[in-house]
């Protein structure tokens, strides 16, 4: 493992460098909201310390919590379709120190840069993938006495 | 080793969550040998029957600790025991974790649900013996907060040096900590694939994703155990009820290295 964050831990080191131009480094304080379900997606994050938690909210309780994401994971892809709304919330658990990226630059390099644009979107798709058959897993309630029966 | 329960005496019940309880037994004769993490006992609850239950602790003397959930006549029957009550055993069964094979290497455990309890005994080893391994990660998943197992231990665990990181299926208000599946936790461990052994028990679904997950990460199939649940009855390798292909789980298993195990754990209906 390295030190960088998932998405661009394979990521060529020119490709990175140049991704990297567009990014801000960005501090959350403990409980402050990274964006609202719904809201414009225009950025995403890639985490560095800290944890955020993904939410949905469910009229008359608090947010629900769907899955909590950490160090070197990114947070968001919504960015990346159109119409670039944010599906969940997302709020910091504790303080979080991130990079933020533009979601409209990040696009125009991606078709700039082709090659740039394909290792990206790969791992975008990848992590995506694995999101989703996360999601799948839980669905099977695996820790109930009926979910780890033995054959 | 006997095929026949000896008597041994419940001497502490503790709850661990709405479903596990933990008993603490001592013999009250004869005492089986000494059992190893990962091993397992034929527990008979008298007048019910007999199930296979991992021991969870392993205390000076012969003092065990088996943690059971309870899911049906004979591990109910056992869950409502009180201290001072008889119960029989048999064991030591099977073969337990290779601690001997991963010395000088970190080790990764990966448990699910009622999982931790075999995987307890190995974490304690791994701590007993500063200097003989390297890192110590374990990683937990469990439904809700409540059905967290051992949960005081586990900051104990974390006091000691090990990381341990947890994620539930379900978060209840005022949880803090992780949600998601147990092998979304393997971001958040710097795993050296050369030199980390991963022991990894939960529901077999959980076990192939894991397994999966490790190999992923570039860790050698062998240098990952797994422990396997089947329907057991002798415990001995004679009756055949716990057969995975060319494996008898009492008596190969229950922890089997994943390369022996990951093409068996493919086919459906095996
Ligand atoms: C090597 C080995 C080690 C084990 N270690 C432990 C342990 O440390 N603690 C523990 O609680 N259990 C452990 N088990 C599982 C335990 O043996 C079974 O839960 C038990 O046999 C169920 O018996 P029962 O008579 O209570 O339930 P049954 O009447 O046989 O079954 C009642 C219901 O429970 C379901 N069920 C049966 N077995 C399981 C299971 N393994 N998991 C989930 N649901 C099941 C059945 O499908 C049924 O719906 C282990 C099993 C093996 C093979
Ligand atoms: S339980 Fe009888 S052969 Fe394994």
């Amino acid at each position: 493992m390295t030190g960088w964050p998932l998405l661009l831990d394979t990521l060529p080191a020119v490709q990175r460098d140049r991704l990297f131009t567009l990014a801000d480094e960005r501090d959350f304080p403990a409980d402050s909201t990274l964006f609202d379900e719904g809201g414009v997606a225009d950025r995403f994050w890639l985490i560095r310390s800290g944890e955020v938690a993904l939410d949905v909210y469910v009229p008359g309780r608090p947010p629900q919590v769907v899955e909590t994401l950490g160090p070197r994971q990114q947070v968001g892809w919504s960015w990346i379709f159109p119409p670039y709304r944010w599906h969940l919330g997302a709020r910091a658990l504790g303080p979080v120190r991130t990079w933020e990226f533009p979601a409209a630059e990040v696009r125009e390099l991606c078709m700039a840069d082709t090659d740039l644009g394909y290792e990206l979107m790969l791992r975008c798709a990848a992590l995506i993938a694995e999101r989703l058959q996360a999601t799948r897993l839980r669905l099977l309630d695996l820790y109930t006495p009926r979910g780890s029966v033995p054959s | 080793m006997t095929t026949v329960p000896l008597p041994y005496r419940v001497t502490a019940v503790a709850a661990e969550n709405a479903d596990c309880t933990s008993l603490e037994v001592m013999p009250v004769g004869r005492a089986l040998p000494a059992f190893t993490p990962g091993r397992f006992a034929m527990m008979y609850a008298f007048g019910v029957g007999e199930v296979p239950i991992s021991v969870s602790a392993i205390r000076d003397g012969h003092r065990l600790v088996h943690t059971v959930r309870a899911v049906g006549a004979v591990t109910g029957a056992l869950c409502r025991l009180g201290a001072g009550d008889a119960v029989g055993l048999r064991g030591p069964y099977g073969i337990g974790w290779d601690l001997d094979g991963a010395t000088g290497s970190d080790v990764l455990v990966v448990a699910g649900g009622i999982g931790l309890a075999p995987l307890r005994p190995a974490v304690r080893h791994v701590l007993a013996h500063p200097g003989h391994y390297g890192r110590l990660h374990v990683l937990i998943g469990a439904r809700t907060p409540e059905d967290l197992l051992y949960r005081a231990e586990l900051d104990h665990w974390r006091r000691a040096s090990a990381q341990v990181e947890v994620a539930v299926d379900r978060p209840g208000p005022g949880w803090r900590g992780g949600v998601g599946v147990v092998t979304s936790l393997l971001d958040r461990v710097d795993v050296r694939p050369d030199r980390t052994t991963a022991l990894v028990c939960g529901p077999e679904v959980m076990i192939r994703h894991t397994g999966r997950a490790l190999l992923a990460r570039g860790l050698p199939a062998h240098r990952v155990q797994v422990s396997l649940e089947r329907n057991m009855r002798c415990g001995t390798g004679h009756c055949g009820h716990c057969q995975l292909g060319p494996l008898l789980l009492c008596r190969d298993g229950p922890v089997v290295g994943y390369d022996r195990t990951r093409s068996l754990l493919a086919i459906r209906e095996l």
